[in-house]
């Protein structure tokens, strides 16, 4: 199974996410992580969605996407073509037995602690999602409290943009 | 102009062309009613019995004009009942426009007396819906909705208008009416290797679907099929794409489909698909489906190539321009010993006919082939009778044959019928059973006040035929509820109605009432008592293959 991210520009309006995730629910495409945010203009926002599937599955999830009328553009990313990353917030037990092992990753991934009560420790990272992913892993070590993470967000390399992208 | 919402709409849709509307009027539409009341003589409203009579009339209308039904209702109820005919209209890729009033936006979300979120509703089957929250958005967004419904892969377009934007005033300027998007041909590249591959064919096979009516490709497919001698095939919505009697064409294919069509599909090489989609009544066990073929597809819309059956070669592109492009890049060749297979399926099928004398149900769709004009629109319900009608019917021109093939909607065809008889401006038939009329038989009161032109022959065999059929098969006979044995009296419920009609268990009375029937002003039900032991032969068992065909029967 290959992993596709795909950068999705929609037209901002009320309900759009709706009729994306409606579709994506009722033909039963899989989805990893989506985000949505707006754009640099208002006109538009900007999703990204990550998903797992062979070729064929990827091919029929932008033909579906592209049938959507509020579906300006679609632009598969890869690693190659862009930088991808994401941000998480992750809150470990404050543990004296534990504190160091977690302090020496948290340098090590070049995470952040950005909160640090007697009980507990929030760390934050922004990377890639392998990266992240890696991270989390490490802190199963320990004891974490809860997580939350925002799903990749993605640009493409160099002047082009997503906005002049017709690839019918 | 300053106008309100109500009359903007109306004079929205008069100026692009819409002269004959369907629906059914309620409290949160009663200011587009006003207006309809005021432009009576531009704009034909008829009042179905029902809002869902109402969707299929107006699909019925597309279905046989081609041009964008326009149905229209109230909220809540109004709304929902519309969902049925709508999911119908989807399925078909039939352009429609479904108008629905709702409460006034301030009230939206707050449980109102007869609010429906519509919009959330209808939207896994429509192309695209919208909500229009405020009056200046409202004349272009019906502009945008009828450009929608009518381009690329055509289909039903929703729009909600809450009460308040129905009254409140704005400017409004008339516009021309919008054209559907300019159809483009398929990527040369693609024409070149489907070219490549039908040139290499040994055993080629065209089979369209309703794609090829909606693009007007008929000629352009039967060129082709001319120079590279091939044998034509549809699907069910295909039906009336190309006359019935053309040497080339073998029938329909799938689950009940002429065995030298499905045959020769099967037995091809290559089988060059025009605006179809290989659905699962088609195809049957997929993975035993035409083994032997390549499939060239060619599609407007792209997500259905490779979407159920992998092509070799997918072409998105209108099927009319792509056809024209790849035409003079096919060799003219003559293929004997295809054609003889061909015509040896051909003798084979005419072996497993149904050629009893007494009142069968092929019987008397051959008897209702004598009475069809050349333009007349043939609707059915679902189940037996539309196999049957499917499988005997002698249709002369596209446009001609209205059935729900992919939702398969019992209750589709009266209203169906009212549209088809409104769209083509002459009378036309129904073919139904006893069960699926019985579901919207409502409609009757419309046809009846409106004094349309339907012939309704129902197969009346007492029974859900179609159920039964594989309750036979495959369920051990355990006919659960599918025995109506209702006590209907279908001639004293027509004339209940203000119709008439004739009951007859003869082809001679067949024949006679049709005639009766052709010749009556408004609708006429005919009554026709058939077994309730016939089968729809040959028939795929669902999830078989070719392999599994039942041609017959035994006692």
């Amino acid at each position: 199974m290959n992993k596709y991210t795909l950068a999705v520009l929609v037209k901002n309006q009320f309900g759009v996410l709706n009729r994306v995730t409606s579709m994506f629910r009722r033909r039963q495409f899989n989805i990893n992580a989506l985000t949505v945010s707006e754009t640099e203009t208002s006109e538009f926002s900007r999703i990204t969605v990550v998903f797992g599937g062979e070729e064929n599955y990827k091919q029929q999830l932008i033909n579906q996407l592209y049938k959507l009328p509020d579906v300006y553009s679609i632009k598969e990313i890869t690693s190659d073509n862009s930088v991808s990353c994401e941000l998480l917030l992750i809150k470990m037990q404050n543990d004296p037995s534990t504190r160091e092992d977690i302090n020496t990753a948290t340098k090590a991934f070049g995470a952040e602690t950005v909160d640090y009560s007697k009980n507990s420790i929030m760390l934050r990272l922004s990377d890639t999602s392998a990266r992240i992913d890696d991270f989390i892993n490490l802190m199963r070590e320990y004891e974490i409290l809860e997580i939350c993470r925002t799903g990749s967000v993605s640009l493409e390399k160099g002047s082009t943009t997503i906005r002049h992208t017709i690839n019918l | 102009m300053l106008l309100s919402g109500a009359d903007i709409l109306v004079k929205t849709l008069i100026e692009q062309g819409c002269d004959t509307v369907f629906g059914y009027p309620g409290g949160q539409i009663l200011n587009v009613y006003d207006s309809l009341y005021t432009h009576q003589n531009e704009i034909n409203h008829i009042l179905t019995a029902h809002e869902q009579g109402a969707t299929h009339a107006a699909d019925g209308y597309a279905r046989t004009t081609g041009k964008v039904g326009v149905v229209i209702s109230t909220s809540g109820p109004g709304a929902t009942n519309l969902v049925t005919g709508i999911a119908t209209a989807y399925l078909d890729s039939i352009p429609l426009l479904a108008i629905c009033g709702n409460v006034p936006t301030t009230q939206i979300g707050s449980d109102s007396f007869q609010e429906i979120d519509i919009t959330g509703v209808t939207l896994p089957i429509t192309k695209h819906n919208y909500f229009v929250g405020s009056v200046e958005q409202l004349a272009d967004t019906v502009r945008e909705a009828l450009k929608l419904a009518k381009s690329g892969r055509p289909g039903p377009v929703l729009i909600d208008i809450p009460k308040d934007v129905q009254t409140a005033k704005c400017e409004y300027e008339p516009k021309p009416p919008v054209e559907k998007e300019e159809p483009y041909a398929a990527k040369q590249v693609r024409i070149e290797e489907a070219a490549r591959h039908i040139n290499e064919a040994k055993c080629p096979f065209i089979y369209f679907g309703g794609g090829l009516i909606t693009a007007n490709a008929q000629s352009e497919m039967i060129t082709l099929a001319e120079k590279i001698d091939a044998p034509i095939g549809c699907s069910l919505m295909g039906l009336s794409g190309i006359p019935t009697d053309h040497p080339r064409f073998l029938g329909m294919q799938g689950m009940h489909g002429h065995y030298a069509s499905s045959m020769a599909m099967h037995n091809a090489d290559l089988i060059i698909s025009l605006g179809v989609r290989f659905n699962d009544r088609v195809t049957g066990n997929r993975s035993k489906f035409a083994t032997r073929a390549k499939i060239i597809h060619i599609d407007v819309d792209g997500s259905e190539l490779n979407k159920t059956v992998n092509s070799v070669c997918g072409l998105r592109g209108d099927v009319k321009l792509t056809l024209q492009s790849l035409l003079p890049l096919v060799e003219k060749s003559d293929k004997p010993d295809w054609a003889g297979k061909v015509s040896k399926f051909r003798k084979e099928e005419n072996k497993y006919l149904d050629n009893r004398d007494s009142l069968t149900p092929r019987k008397a769709i051959l008897t209702l082939n004598k009475h069809l004009g050349e333009n007349t629109a043939v609707a059915t319900d679902v189940g037996q009778h539309q196999m049957w009608s499917a499988q005997n019917l002698n249709l002369k021109t596209p446009r001609r044959f209205v059935s729900s093939g992919g939702l398969g909607t019992m209750g589709f065809g009266l209203g169906a019928a009212i549209g088809a008889a409104y769209g083509t401006r002459e009378r036309s038939v129904l073919v139904t059973g006893d069960g699926s009329f019985g579901m919207c038989l409502n409609e009757l009161a419309t046809a009846v006040s409106y004094n349309v032109p339907i012939v309704i022959l129902i197969l009346n065999n007492g029974v859900l035929g179609m159920v039964r059929q594989w309750q036979t098969l495959f369920f051990d006979k355990h006919y659960s509820n599918t025995v109506l044995n209702r006590k209907t009296d279908f001639v004293a419920l027509a004339r209940s109605f203000g119709a008439d009609g004739e009951a007859v268990s003869t082809v001679e009375d067949l024949d006679k009432a049709l005639e009766n029937g052709f010749n009556n002003n408004g609708p006429y039900v005919i009554d026709c008592t058939i077994d309730k032991d016939e089968f729809v032969l040959p028939m795929l068992p669902p999830g078989g293959s070719m392999d599994d065909i039942i041609v017959k029967v035994g006692d």
